[in-house]
Parts: C-alpha cells; structure tokens; sequence
C-alpha cells in the first residue's frame, strides 16, 4: 500500500530534519537543560514514525537500511561500556570524567562521558520504540 | 572414627556394595554374602559385653556439625548393647532365613538386601548414638528403609497402601519427636542425652517440660505400635515375612521402647507423674486393645502383628512402672522389678516372636496360604514347624516352662504392686492395672491357642490348599529353630541373662539406683501372681473351647467405628477437603485474585494505621493553593470520571488520554519540564497503542456499559480512602529533612552539568537508568517475539 498524499509527504519531508534537529537538539542540551537521551530518542523516533505516516514501511525500510534492534543492542552496550570503562582507570562503576578542550572548528567544548551514556539511552530509545511501531506495523 | 563408628556405618558402607555383588555373581545367592555381616558385627558387640558388665561405658565421639553442637557420639552402655545384640543377633537368623525364603531367580535380591543393610545401619545408630540429632537423623532411616522394605511388592496395591500408612504415622511420629528434641536443646543447651541425664533438675522444673516429653512419647509411641497409633502395624504385614519378622517383630517397633527407656531418667523424675500415667496408661491400654483384637484375625500374619502391638504395650507398660521407682528413693526397690520384666520381656519377645513370623512364613512358603480357615492338621506333616510353633505359641501365652512365664510373671508382679504405690492416686485406680493386664493376659492366652491349633490341629483341607503342604526345607528352619531353642534356654536358664545383660540395661535406665542381683526365678511360692497364671490358663482354655459362642461380640464393633476406618476416611478428606479450599478461593478469575489482594491491602494497612494510632494531619507545611491547580485538578477528576462511566470505549482511551495531557500540564506547573516533555510524548504513544487494541477488537465484542458492582465500588473506595490518608501522614510527618540540597550544590561542580534532573539520571544515580533501559530493551524485544513467534499457528498451517 502505497500512500499517495503529496501534501503529506511533501510537508513531512521537510519537518523530518525539524524535528531531527530538535531532537539532536535536545539530546545534546541535555546535561544544561531539560532534554536528554530519553526524550531526545523519543522525538527521533517521532521524526521516523511520521515517515512512516507519509510513506509505508517499505519506503522507510529503504531510506533507513538497518535493523532497528540492532540499535537496541548497540545502545546497551554503548551504556555499559562507558559505565563500565570507568573500571579500567581504577575508580568505582559509573565514574564520569568531563573537561573543556580546544576542538577545531567548535572551539572550547565541553566533553562528558555522561553524554556518551545518554547516547546509549538514546539509541535504545530509539531502537525499542521503532521496533514496537514496526513489528505491529507489520503484522496481519 | 573408631571402630565403633567403623561398625555402626558398615551396613550402610556394605550396602553400596551389595547391587555390585549381585550382578557379579548371579549364581550365588547374594544372602549369602550380606550374612557375613550381621555375625561379624554381633560377634564384635558381644565382646563388649565384661566391660557393660563392670559399669564401663565405652564412648566415641566424631565430631560432624561442631558449630550446631552436633557431634556423632556412639555410646555403648548397657541399654545400647543389649539393642545391638539384638539387632544383629536377630538381623543374622533373619538373613539366614531369607536366603531360603526369597528366589534367587525371582525376586529383585540386591533391592532387598540394600534396604535391609540400611534399615540394620540405622537401627545400630539409633541404639547407639548418645547425641540426638544423630538419633533422630538415624531415627527417619528406619523409617525410610522401613518403608522401601513393606512396599518391596511393589506391584501389589497392599503393599504400596501399607507402606504409605506405616510412612505416613511413622514420619509423623518422627517430626513430633524432632520438636522434643529441640525443646530439651532450648533447655539445657545440649543434645547429648548423658548431659542431659546430668541436668535432669533444669528439665523437670522448666516450663517446656511437658510438651517435650508429650512431643517426644509422640514419636515413641507411634514408632512403637501404640494406641491410637498402631494401626499401620498390621498393614505393614504385606512386607516379605523376613522383615516382618525382622522390623515389625523384634527390632524397629522397639525403637519406640528404647526411646522411653534412654528418656526415662530424663523425665521420671517429675513431682506430677505424668511419665509413669502416659507411658503405662497407654501401654497397658495398648496390650488389651491388641490382645482383643488379635483374636478376630484370620489372617496368621495379622494375628502376629496385633500380638506384637500388645506384647508392646505390656513392655511398655512396665516401663512406665517401673518409672515410678524413682519417687520412692532406696528403701522402695520393689518396683525396679517392673523395669526388669521389660527388658526381660523384651529379649523373650524377640525371640518367640521372631521364631513365630519365621513359621508363619514357612507355612505361607509351603502351603500357599496363611488364612487359619483354610489351614489345619498339619502337625504331623510340618513336625518341626509345629514344634517350633508349639514352643513360641506357649511362651507367648505364659505358660511354664518357657520364658514367656517367666517375664509374664514378673509382668504380673509389677503390676500388683503398681497398688501400693500411695502416689499419683495410684492408691485409688491403680487397681486397673493388674486387672486391664490380667485380661489382657486371658486373649493373649486365647489368641496363642487359635495361633496353633487352628493352623497345627484339626484335619488337613488339602482341596482348600492352593500347594500340597509339606515340611519346609532345612535351611529354611534353621533360625526358627535357633529363637526356640533360645525360648526354651532363657525359660530354663533365665540367669544366664541377668548378670550379663539385664542388669547393666536396667542399671541404664535407672543410673539411679544400684541393681545388687538379679535373681529370676521360676517358683518363689504361693503368690497372687501364681494364681492369676492359673487363672488365666482356665479361663483361657474354656474361651478358646467357646470361641464360636462369644466371638459374636466382634460384630457388635461395626467396622466403621475402628480407627483403621478413621485414618482411611481421614486421608482422603483431606485431599478433598483441601481440594475444596483451593478450588472455593482460587477461581481463576483475576477480578477475584485482585479483590484478595486489594482486601488484604486495606484490611493490613487500616489496621496498622489504626493500631498505632498512624494518622496525623499538620497544615503548617502545605504550600498555597492556586488557580491553575485548581482548574487542572477539576480537569483531571472530570476526565477520571469519564473514564469510569464512559458507556464506549473510544470515549475512556480518549479521556485517559486527558488525563494523561493533564497530568504533564501539572508538570509544567510544578516547574518539571524534563518530565512533562516525557509526560507528552509518552501519553501521546500509549493513547496510540491504545487505539490500535480498540481497533483490534473482535466484531462481536458488546459495547456495553461497564456493571456497577457494590463490592468492586467498596474496594476501590476503600483503597483510595487508605492510600490518601496514607499519603496525607507521611506527609506531615516529616522526620527528615530533604538531602536534595546536595544534589543542588553539587550538580556544576564535580557532576559537570546544569540540568540537575538529567544529571541525577545519569551520573548520581546512573545505575538505575542502565537497568530502566534494560526494561526498556527487553519490552521491545517481548513484543517483537509475542507478534512474530506464533508456534500455535505455524503448527496448525
């Protein structure tokens, strides 16, 4: 089934990198203000779903060529490494370490490896949420 | 690990072996083998024997559970060893005997032999261990290996029911037992029975006192065969006649009476007499209840076993007597007697009884039946056999010149005095010991009689015979032949036992008197106790001569009325009954396993509150109310509302998902944006998921009005009111102040960050949002399994 709203696709074709945006936005104010991997990954997922609104699973299939429980596992695993890494530096589980650096083009910025661990939350965020959508999506 | 314990643990070590030996060596029978044993073991004991005799005990102790206290101590005292001799003096004839009795090509031997070792192992522990725990742990062998030997048929119904039931009384018994034990530990702080004996005051004058002892004559008397708890005695009938001979005869059933004895210095010495009323209340009601009923028998092996009950009641009886010796102090030794007739009575009973099971076997072996209607006239075809029969029938009867006369007499002696004892109002009932034992005595009489003359006199019914009766093998006979002959030395030479075992065993259980001599003797002149042998013989004779003219009296005890009828009517109520109570409460309907759990959850949290007096209401922190609360608040409960009386539920999902808006507007309100932009997208997914399960609905599902139930509506109310009045406490009484204020410090300055909440969400308590997003990970894949894997219908296409 394919849709054929031209409005529709049209329009989402451009609020997809919006909301994108807005949730890569959220994602990394996340540690200043409110955001954060959760909602960031919700609003992604949001992005992704309303592709699927326009279009059909197929065509989304297409343009986004991964298995989405992938994500899931690379999520979780992206979370325990960066809690677990801490160990190798001889301080306890879920240490983060954060610094300013002088990074090309960006200037001084601040890293923190809770960002990496919010973007473990994120990708399984994403991940669990497309995989729901899709799999009832799918079935008869 | 010494010797003894080496010996105590062979049977159980042997055991292991015995299934190799019997796929070894198939040609041989592997009795053969498992004899050796039992003699090596018997010959070991009875070297022991000039050093009981001087007073020396011999202890061992292995330590095993040393924290608990537990230390596995054998003890040989005089008690103890006469057990062991017993055991495998008795354990010896009855290997020997089933070597003739059971196949080699029929029957499963190393199966056998196996549970007979362990049940021997196990009753050496239990006569020989001086620390409870290890007693007990020895004790529910015998009740184990016990059970493996009445169902070793098992492809009979009989015998699977009899093993059940002995298992089933026994085990209760043993667990009773179990708790005694453990309340004597919280009284003296011991398992060791010779402390204890030593702390004998502490026990008799702690409040624990009573149910120990109640707890632990459970045990005894159950083990023991005693009313009310003989009845699986005669069921356990169905095991191979070498163990009924072996366990339900001479050995097992008198743990029980071993108990009482090893018990009694720990108990006897009470001010109230409760020992000397329980234990010779019941075990002289025991030995009337069993010689009555033994003469309606008809069955040879049925009759045996209501004589064993007796014959166990009559011992103890005795020993609850005998118990009476320590009120009187030294100058009173008369009743130390009764003491003396119970172990006396005890070996003769081993002996006669033993031999009687072995005939009974014999006579099943050889003519195929063991029903006394059927039987007759084979005294001149089974000479031996009847001599044998003749010899046990007579000294269980009491009638000289066999021993059975000898520990009756003194039976009879013990009781007597039993009336001048100005005690316990002995003074006043006492009376109905002598006379309950002396009627006991004339069944007991009549019963050994209809035992041999039914069986041995008469006319042969050879067409009612299902073999051609004739005189057992020679091997089969050999241990009969050795009790009788046994019979007849200790009715002749009773003094060979009185130095050397008697007295040592009475100096046990009596540590507190000194046992000068042990005379038995067969005349000792014109007594009460002679008349009433002659008086028991005469009223024999005549009852057994008009047995078909009063027998009629059985018929008046309908058989519903027995106990056997009561545990049988017992048993499966209790499967029905609590069959019933699950079904009633478990309906498998979850409204009503919510309505338990939301009952129970009113009921415990209203008590607490109400018990503590909990509910507390301060309004000296409650913030200012403000408009927008209000409006939001009257939003919320509006859409609450429409939920539960919302006749469609399209309406319901939609006001839910009001609700759900609602509440992340309260989020805005109290300042928590991070949740209230969860709140929304959340809300936003579920309301969708929602719609797609309504959309999903089968065709036919009525769009009816949810009923109005009165209790559901009670409940929920219930709940409500207690979760808020809850809520409405704690919040007033704030006994702590927030620790928020160092998450609010330190948020910019080790953590990095300015957003506290996400802050707290992935560093200050990071370990909890890993696992969420587990839960997050595992519901995803749960729903891609649920929807994908469809085994029912891959099955059906």
């Amino acid at each position: 089934m394919r849709s054929g709203d031209l409005i529709l696709q049209t329009m989402s074709k451009v609020v997809f990198f919006i909301i994108i945006l807005f949730s890569i936005h959220l994602f990394f104010e996340g540690h200043y203000r409110p955001g954060g991997g959760f909602v960031g990954g919700l609003m992604t997922s949001g992005a992704i779903i309303l592709l699927l609104l326009a279009y059909d699973i197929k065509t989304v299939k297409k343009i986004i060529p991964f298995d989405f429980k992938w994500l899931i596992a690379v999520g979780l695993f992206i979370s325990v490494v960066t809690a677990g890494g801490s160990l190798l530096f001889n301080v306890p589980f879920f240490t983060h370490v954060h610094d300013y650096f002088n990074i090309p083009l960006l200037g001084k910025t601040s890293l923190h490896t809770a960002a990496l661990f919010d973007l473990g939350v994120f990708f399984v965020v994403v991940g669990v949420t497309l995989t729901i959508i899709q799999t009832i999506g799918e079935s008869e | 690990m010494s010797v003894l314990h080496i010996a105590i643990l062979s049977p159980f070590l042997f055991a292991i072996i015995v299934p190799y030996i019997y796929k070894r060596l198939r040609q041989i029978h592997t009795g053969w083998f498992v004899l050796l044993l039992p003699i090596i073991l018997f010959i070991y004991f009875l070297q022991f024997l000039p050093q009981v005799k001087e007073g020396e005990g011999i202890v061992q102790s292995v330590s095993w559970i040393p924290s608990l206290n537990v230390d596995f101590t054998a003890k040989i005292d005089g008690l103890g060893l006469l057990f062991a001799l017993l055991i495998t003096g008795i354990g010896s004839l009855v290997v020997l005997y089933s070597i003739y009795y059971l196949s080699k090509d029929q029957e499963q031997l190393n199966a056998f032999y196996v549970y007979l070792l362990l049940f021997l192992g196990a009753m050496l522990g239990v006569v020989l261990s001086d620390n409870l725990i290890v007693l007990y742990t020895f004790w529910e062998f015998t009740s184990f290996s016990s059970f493996f030997l009445i169902g070793y048929w098992h492809h009979r119904e009989r015998s699977r029911y009899g093993a059940q039931k002995s298992m089933l009384i026994t085990v209760f018994g043993g667990l009773s037992l179990l708790g005694g034990i453990i309340l004597l530990y919280i009284m003296t702080g011991t398992f060791s029975i010779q402390e204890m004996v030593a702390n004998t005051s502490t026990i008799i004058n702690h409040p624990l006192f009573l149910p120990a002892m109640i707890f632990i004559l459970l045990g005894a008397f159950s083990k023991s065969a005693q009313f009310p708890f003989y009845i699986w005695l005669p069921d356990a009938m169905e095991a191979p006649t070498p163990v009924s001979a072996y366990l339900h005869s001479a050995t097992m059933v008198k743990a029980g009476i071993y108990l009482v004895a090893r018990m009694t210095p720990i108990f006897a010495y009470d001010a109230n007499g409760y020992w000397v009323w329980l234990v010779g209340g019941v075990g002289i009601f025991t030995l009337f209840w069993g010689s009555f009923n033994a003469i309606k028998q008809t069955d040879l092996k049925g009759i045996l076993a209501y004589s064993t009950v007796s014959q166990l009641g009559l011992i103890m009886s005795l020993l609850g007597v005998g118990a009476g010796a320590v009120h009187f102090g030294n100058d009173n030794q008369l009743f130390i007697v009764a003491t003396i007739a119970a172990v006396f009575h005890l070996i003769n009973h081993a002996t006669f009884k033993g031999s009687l099971f072995m005939v009974a076997g014999i006579i099943d072996h050889e003519t195929g039946t063991r029903d006394i209607r059927r039987l007759g006239g084979l005294m001149t075809i089974m000479p031996v056999s009847f001599t044998i029969a003749f010899i046990g029938t007579f000294s269980m009867a009491g009638i000289p010149p066999f021993n059975g006369f000898l520990s009756k007499e003194m039976f009879f002696t013990g009781m007597l005095r039993v009336v001048k004892m100005d005690i316990f109002r002995f003074d006043s009932i006492g009376f109905l010991f002598p006379v309950i034992a002396w009627i006991g005595s004339v069944f007991t009489f009549v019963y050994s009689m209809i035992l041999l003359w039914k069986t041995f006199g008469g006319q042969v019914q050879r067409e009612k015979l299902p073999k051609t009766p004739h005189e057992a093998p020679f091997g089969m006979l050999i241990s009969p032949v050795i009790l009788a002959s046994l019979v007849v030395i200790f009715g002749f030479f009773p003094n060979i036992l009185s130095d050397r075992i008697i007295a040592p065993a009475v100096e046990t259980i009596m540590p507190m008197f000194a046992i000068d001599e042990i005379h038995i003797s067969h005349w000792h002149g014109f007594q009460p106790e002679l008349y009433m042998t002659i008086g028991v013989i005469i009223i024999g004779i005549l009852l057994y001569l008009t047995l078909g003219k009063w027998t009629r009296i059985y018929q008046l005890f309908p058989n519903k009325l027995t106990l056997n009828q009561l545990y049988d009517v017992l048993l499966p109520s209790l499967e029905t009954g609590s069959n019933m109570f699950i079904r009633t409460h478990m309906t498998g309907y979850i409204r009503t396993y919510l309505a338990y759990i939301f009952t129970f959850f009113i009921a415990i949290l209203s008590f607490t509150m109400w018990s503590k007096h909990a509910f507390h209401f301060e309004s000296t922190n409650l913030a200012d109310i403000g408009l927008y609360e209000v409006l939001l608040f009257l939003a919320v409960i509006i859409g609450t509302v429409t939920i539960l009386a919302s006749k469609s539920r399209l309406t319901s999902i939609i006001a839910l998902g009001a609700v759900g808006y609602a509440v992340s507007l309260f989020f805005v309100l109290f300042r928590a944006p991070d949740l209230a932009l969860t709140q929304l997208v959340i809300e936003t997914i579920s309301v969708a998921l929602f719609l797609l399960c309504f959309y999903f609905l089968p065709r036919n599902f009525h769009l009816e009005k949810t009923r109005f139930k009165l209790t559901n509506a009670l409940i929920s109310v219930g709940v409500g009111l207690v979760v808020t009045l809850i809520a409405i406490s704690s919040y007033s009484t704030k006994l702590f102040p927030s620790i928020s204020q160092y998450y609010v410090d330190h948020t910019y300055d080790p953590a990095g960050g300015e957003n506290m909440v996400n802050v707290i969400l992935v560093d200050f308590r990071g370990f909890d949002t890993l696992f969420e997003i587990s839960v997050l990970a595992i519901a995803g894949l749960g729903v891609y399994g649920l929807i994908k894997l469809r085994l029912a219908r891959r099955k059906e296409g």
